[in-house]
């Protein structure tokens, strides 16, 4: 399958500062992915060089076949900027005519747009008015305009409560399962771990890791952790038959590799007449997360 | 491409008709051109001409001022205001060419000065043949200063396009645009003023001099307008000078600058990334 957007060695820096090493990527029709990084890693940059509205030093970038920037790929990309910003003496209807006669297309759908989005209501009145999360949703209906084959969005959900983010996710889902490429970046990593099929971590400007949650939980290897309650004088017990246990706020607590986990199971269960409770927590997004994005560059 | 620019056009005329504006503008040329009409009915006896024509040249000397002025002041903001806002990055995501984009606001922008201008030409007019009759003599050059308003509104919205592209900051350009109008507007005459008086006829006078009026397309709309109702006698200052100058070379200025400031402000805009 021909990916709709290609990236390999992508270098790009401004005076000398680095902001993007060596990085490569690829987004398959109707794939949702998620890309993630701190303030400054790169991500809103990266999406400029994708949209060509910055030229790389290095690299090459191929977006729905064609060069980034170039009419042709215009015409296929969407993109909703972070702090998506319009006119505020325009109505949200006005701009979202103008927005789809630019895209040659008849604006009498404009109304349509903005009542997915949830704006039916406010579409006449001035963008100037609008709420921040309005605001975002006008940038997400413009987003929806024509049938973009990818979609560039710079954390889409910030500014929206949670119901609009459930409501957002699922127009997304419905674009991908008609074949569009979604790349959008985010700081809510446990929104976009139910929501994409895939993640990508950029650190200081290079990718430190991509593929499925599973994956990246696989390749950090971080420890799971145990929380064991003991029954009333087996304390000490227990604590001679695991050790590196050790006691936190009256429970036990236990860490243990994933490879370990099994056999660590094993033996607590060979103790459960000792045993009141058992916690097994796995590592959290939140872990994994800042496994990657330390690991390089800090 | 046409669909394109349209529809940048119609949400500029949105936000102009919003911003006030359309309303500034034409308020503004109908209260000066009202004034001007009815300051300047008092000579057309002693110099023989219709009471339009005397009125047409009271308005050039007013439009070399006040359309300058409104086309800079519509068009400082044009890009600058679009880099500081944060919607230019969208917009240029769209398969929409810079130009295109220019090409739109020009179109509203010309529009709205067209508006403005007929509204206080035709005021003036109105007043002036409703007094007097004989006054439809100087329809025709009315018709000529209205056009030649207009390319010269042109000329400064694209300078106005050019300095907004430039600067990327609205302050900044609206300082550049306030510089720009009092340099070709006001010192522009005054320092050839100067000269010619410094020069006492000599080789400025004759050579320099006619080629820096058509070098400045406030001065060759002036002249030109001039020359062509042969009313340099009801002006004062430096349409004196205009029947060394053929009047060719007039409109030519007229017509190349609109034409020139508006490949600056292509060429400005096009460069710079986001």
């Amino acid at each position: 399958m021909t990916s709709t957007l290609t990236i390999s060695r992508l270098t790009k820096a401004f005076g000398g500062v680095k902001a993007l090493t060596d990085v490569s990527l690829a987004v398959a029709p109707g794939e949702r992915v998620a890309l993630l990084g701190h303030n400054g890693a790169g991500k809103s940059t990266l999406m400029k060089v994708i949209l060509g509205l910055i030229a790389p030093d290095d690299g090459d970038i191929s977006v729905c076949g064609a060069a980034p920037g170039s009419a042709q790929a215009r015409a296929q990309v969407a993109y909703l900027p972070e702090n998506a910003a319009f006119h505020p003496a325009l109505t949200g209807l006005e701009q979202i005519t103008q927005y789809m006669r630019l895209r040659n297309l008849n604006p009498s759908g404009a109304m349509e747009l903005l009542g997915r989005v949830g704006l039916a209501g406010a579409a006449k009145r001035r963008i100037g008015t609008y709420s921040k999360g309005m605001r975002q949703r006008v940038g997400l209906a413009q987003a929806l305009i024509g049938q973009p084959r990818l979609l560039v969005l710079d954390e889409p959900t910030s500014g929206l409560d949670p119901v609009s983010r459930r409501d957002f996710y699922e127009l997304l889902d419905g674009l991908a399962a008609d074949g569009a490429a979604i790349l959008l970046s985010s700081h809510a990593l446990t929104e976009v771990e139910a929501r994409t099929d895939r993640l990508l971590i950029l650190s200081g400007g290079r990718m430190v890791a991509q593929g499925t949650l599973p994956d990246l939980r696989r390749e950090a290897a971080l420890p799971v952790a145990m929380h064991l309650s003991a029954i009333n004088g087996y304390e000490g017990d227990i604590l001679a038959a695991l050790p590196g246990a050790i006691r936190v706020n009256g429970a036990l607590h236990l860490t243990c590799a994933q490879d370990q986990k099994l056999a660590t199971l094993a033996r607590i269960s060979t103790m459960t007449d000792k045993i009141a409770d058992l916690d097994v927590i796995p590592p959290s997004l939140e872990d994994i997360y800042s496994h990657f994005s330390r690991r390089d560059g800090q | 491409m046409i669909a394109r620019i349209l529809a940048t056009a119609t949400t500029e005329i949105h936000i102009a008709r919003r911003n006030r504006w359309v309303l500034i503008a034409v308020l503004l040329m109908v209260a000066f051109s009202l004034v001007l009409s009815a300051a300047g009915s008092a000579p057309t006896g002693v110099l023989g001409a219709d009471r339009l024509s005397v009125v047409v040249a009271s308005l050039t000397s007013l439009s070399v001022y006040l359309v300058p002025l409104v086309a800079l002041l519509m068009s400082f903001d044009a890009v600058a205001g679009e880099v500081e806002r944060g919607t230019l990055p969208l917009l240029l995501t769209y398969p929409v060419a810079r130009w295109e984009i220019l090409a739109g606001k020009l179109v509203a922008h010309t529009a709205i000065l067209v508006v403005a201008i007929v509204a206080g030409y035709g005021a003036a007019a109105v007043v002036a043949i409703a007094a007097d009759p004989a006054a439809l003599a100087g329809l025709g050059a009315l018709w000529r200063l209205t056009w030649t308003s207009v390319l010269l509104g042109a000329a400064f919205l694209g300078f106005g396009y050019a300095l907004s592209s430039l600067a990327r900051r609205v302050s900044g350009a609206a300082g550049l645009a306030i510089g720009l109008w009092l340099g070709m507007v006001v010192l522009y005459d005054l320092g050839l003023l100067a000269a010619v008086v410094a020069d006492n006829g000599g080789l400025f006078t004759t050579r320099i001099f006619p080629v820096a009026l058509l070098a400045n397309p406030a001065d060759a709309f002036r002249l030109f307008n001039l020359t062509a109702a042969h009313a340099t006698a009801a002006a004062s200052g430096i349409g004196g000078a205009a029947n060394a100058i053929p009047q060719w070379q007039s409109l030519a200025s007229i017509v190349i600058w609109p034409l020139v400031s508006l490949v600056l402000a292509a060429m400005a805009f096009r460069k710079g990334e986001l």
